[in-house]
């Protein structure tokens, strides 16, 4: 019942750059399905963004994909420009973070809107400006009517978001991908975009990529977690368990590092140190510089993702054992 | 924005009394008068003419009288062309000048936007390198440079085109002189284009527009054309300006009668009411460019409200 929606394969993405070949990510494996709520955290810099521009094609000019993305059963990587277009907006759709620029500042929300449609559905323009209406007030904007004339710098920031979201569905795309959707937003209207996620997932039963630092943020909506280390991923499983007890120490150094609603922000610790130099990357275990448990094989050998527990939904990269990742 | 177009107006007026002001200040303490000529005239003779045109009361009234004319649309006589007023000696240059600064606007906007873009499009390729050098080059020659060099190549050796000379605005007459005006406009165009564009195609609004799947035409021609466009449009005003005075000497060197002939012909003969009147002019022009260039600015970026 649960079909695959997207498959990633090894896949590595680097740029050109004048110091050197940077590899911001190094070697992904991941599998997304229907009705998915997939959460991505890492660190600023760990390649979560990229990885995602990667598979829809749209890396800096500087950048190369190597690796295989399957969407849907086809395989996007190296698929020319104009098939890609066909795709994207229409099969899969990201949102970003940064809702001010993100939106082209000297067009209607109205045209932002039914280009969309009038680019992938064929739609007239009155039946474009219908739907994108409806599509409005699915993500619960406020005199919606209104919204459709005004330009971006016109909306609050919360608002703008639901514009992207509402944007990014007009096609009912089987994938979504949320670049840091409420990193920019206030507290509170982080939490009722969130719930407008969480909502509209289910009822449109679309895949959910949420890339985001604060794996509290989706802690909530996101049903399995991938946490991203300077371009590979160190941990996976269901986000309850990973929550409640994380395994890699990278993780729980994030958890710890993650203010909870639950405790003083006072506890609050960052993870010391910096993640390593991508132009360089130290052998064995990227994170052994920042590692309290840091053994000498952690020097010498690369830990790979492997399952952990005995069980192949959860996880983790790293020579620890369990017993003494436990009694931490 | 009929209120905003108003107020603009009204602030101009105190700018245009201080012009009026610094030019006519200027244009007396410089030595000399208009009816100092080799021949010395007889005492009569003057005194009759320095009454006739009030040149023998103290300054500010002379000022006085001055600006009542100017308020009723009068510059009063030329002092020089007696058989004209400044008025019709405006109204018959100013069409020449208006033609030749026009052009010249046209094909620094029609060549360098293109070209700017292609650069950008085509970044770090031949074509950009080309465009760039070609454009390094324009902006360094001076004008006063470069027009005598084509009137030596293109006009006497070659014989392809009139050395000088109006006629009437022909097509062989204009080439020249519009090409030697506009070039470096081009240049600089075709360089805050291809810069702007370059930064508009880095945006986070390019990246959700190929998001969305729109085919690059779209992306190009309705995301990322105004915003890269909007520069250039604020460079008009001093482009106006700079052709405006960039005329002056192109019509000096081609002999072209336009204003910029008067200007000059005007200071060099004291022709008091000559040099204000296309003083006054130019700048009322200048002033009202900067106005319509504001208020067009308005169109292509919502975010500006007028004020
Ligand atoms: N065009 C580029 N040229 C060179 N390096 C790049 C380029 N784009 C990204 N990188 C590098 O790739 C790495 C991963 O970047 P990425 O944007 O994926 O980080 P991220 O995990 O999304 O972090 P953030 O939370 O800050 O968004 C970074 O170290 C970044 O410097
Ligand atoms: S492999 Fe070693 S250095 Fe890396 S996280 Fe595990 S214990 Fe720490
Ligand atoms: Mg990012």
């Amino acid at each position: 019942m649960n079909q695959a929606v997207l498959q990633i394969e090894n896949l590595r993405v680097t740029f050109n750059t004048p110091d050197g070949e940077v590899a911001a990510v190094n070697g992904i494996d991941l599998n997304i399905n229907t009705g998915d709520c997939v959460g991505i955290v890492g660190e600023s810099g760990s390649g979560k963004s990229q990885m995602f521009l990667a598979v829809m094609g749209l890396l800096a000019s500087n950048g190369a994909v190597s690796g295989s993305v399957c969407l849907m059963g086809q395989e996007l990587i190296d698929l020319p420009v104009n098939r890609l277009q066909a795709i994207r907006g229409n099969q899969v759709a990201m949102i970003f973070q940064d809702t001010m620029t993100s939106l082209a500042p000297h067009l209607r929300i109205e045209r932002q809107l039914s280009e969309v449609l009038e680019v992938h559905r064929g739609m007239s323009r009155t039946q474009a400006r219908a739907k994108s209406l409806e599509m409005l007030q699915a993500v619960r904007i406020p005199e919606a009517e209104k919204r459709l004339r005004q330009y971006p710098h016109e909306l609050s920031g919360g608002m703008r978001q639901r514009v992207m979201i509402a944007m990014a569905l007009l096609c009912d795309p089987q994938l979504l991908i949320a670049d840091e959707p409420t990193t920019a937003l206030d507290v509170t209207v982080q939490a009722d975009v969130l719930d407008l996620f969480d909502e509209l997932r289910r009822e449109l039963g679309v895949a959910v990529v949420m890339i985001t630092h604060d794996l509290g943020v989706v802690a909530d909506i996101c049903d399995s977690v991938a946490v991203m280390y300077a371009g590979r991923v160190v941990e996976q499983g269901a986000m309850r368990e990973i929550f409640q007890s994380p395994q890699h120490p990278y993780t729980q150094g994030l958890l710890r590092s993650t203010p909870r609603v639950d405790s003083p922000v006072a506890t609050m610790v960052e993870i010391p140190g910096q993640p390593p130099n991508l132009l360089a990357m130290p052998e064995g275990c990227a994170f052994r510089e920042r590692c309290a448990y840091a053994m000498d094989l952690c020097a010498s050998q690369r830990p790979s993702l492997a399952s952990a527990d005995g069980r192949p939904q959860r996880s983790k990269a790293c020579h620890l054992n369990q017993l003494e990742a436990m009694s931490r | 924005m009929f209120g905003y177009i108003v107020k603009r107006l009204l602030g101009a007026i105190p700018t245009m009394l201080l012009i009026m002001i610094a030019v006519f200040a200027l244009i007396h303490i410089a030595p000399g008068g208009p009816f100092d000529n080799k021949r010395p005239m007889p005492a009569e003779v003057r005194a009759n003419l320095n009454a006739t045109y009030h040149l023998d009361e103290p300054l500010l009234v002379q000022f006085g009288y001055y600006l009542s004319g100017v308020v009723q649309g009068d510059f009063g006589p030329s002092y020089k062309f007696k058989e004209f007023t400044v008025t019709e000696l405006i109204g018959q240059a100013f069409p020449v000048s208006l033609k030749l600064g026009i052009s010249a606007l046209i094909i620094a906007l029609l060549v360098g936007v293109p070209a700017g873009m292609v650069a950008a499009l085509k970044r770090d390729s031949l074509l950009d390198l080309v465009v760039m050098s070609t454009s390094m080059t324009g902006m360094v020659i001076p004008t006063f440079v470069l027009a005598p060099i084509m009137v030596m190549v293109f006009g006497v050796h070659l014989k392809w085109l009139p050395v000088a000379g109006w006629n009437h605005g022909a097509l062989p007459n204009m080439v020249m002189p519009v090409i030697a005006l506009s070039l470096p406009y081009v240049a600089y165009v075709a360089r805050m284009t291809r810069g702007s564009t370059l930064e508009v195609l880095r945006s986070n609004y390019i990246r959700t527009a190929q998001a969305k799947g729109l085919p690059m035409r779209l992306v190009l021609f309705r995301h990322a054309l105004k915003p890269a466009l909007l520069p250039v449009v604020s460079f008009l005003g001093p482009a106006i300006a700079g052709i405006v005075v960039g005329s002056v000497v192109i019509e000096r060197i081609f002999g072209l009668p336009g204003l910029g002939r008067y200007f000059v012909d005007g200071a060099i003969n004291r022709d008091y009411t000559l040099v204000m009147g296309v003083s006054i002019f130019y700048a009322a022009l200048l002033l009202l460019m900067n106005i319509v260039v504001d208020v067009a600015y308005t169109f292509l970026d919502p975010r500006v409200k007028l004020k």
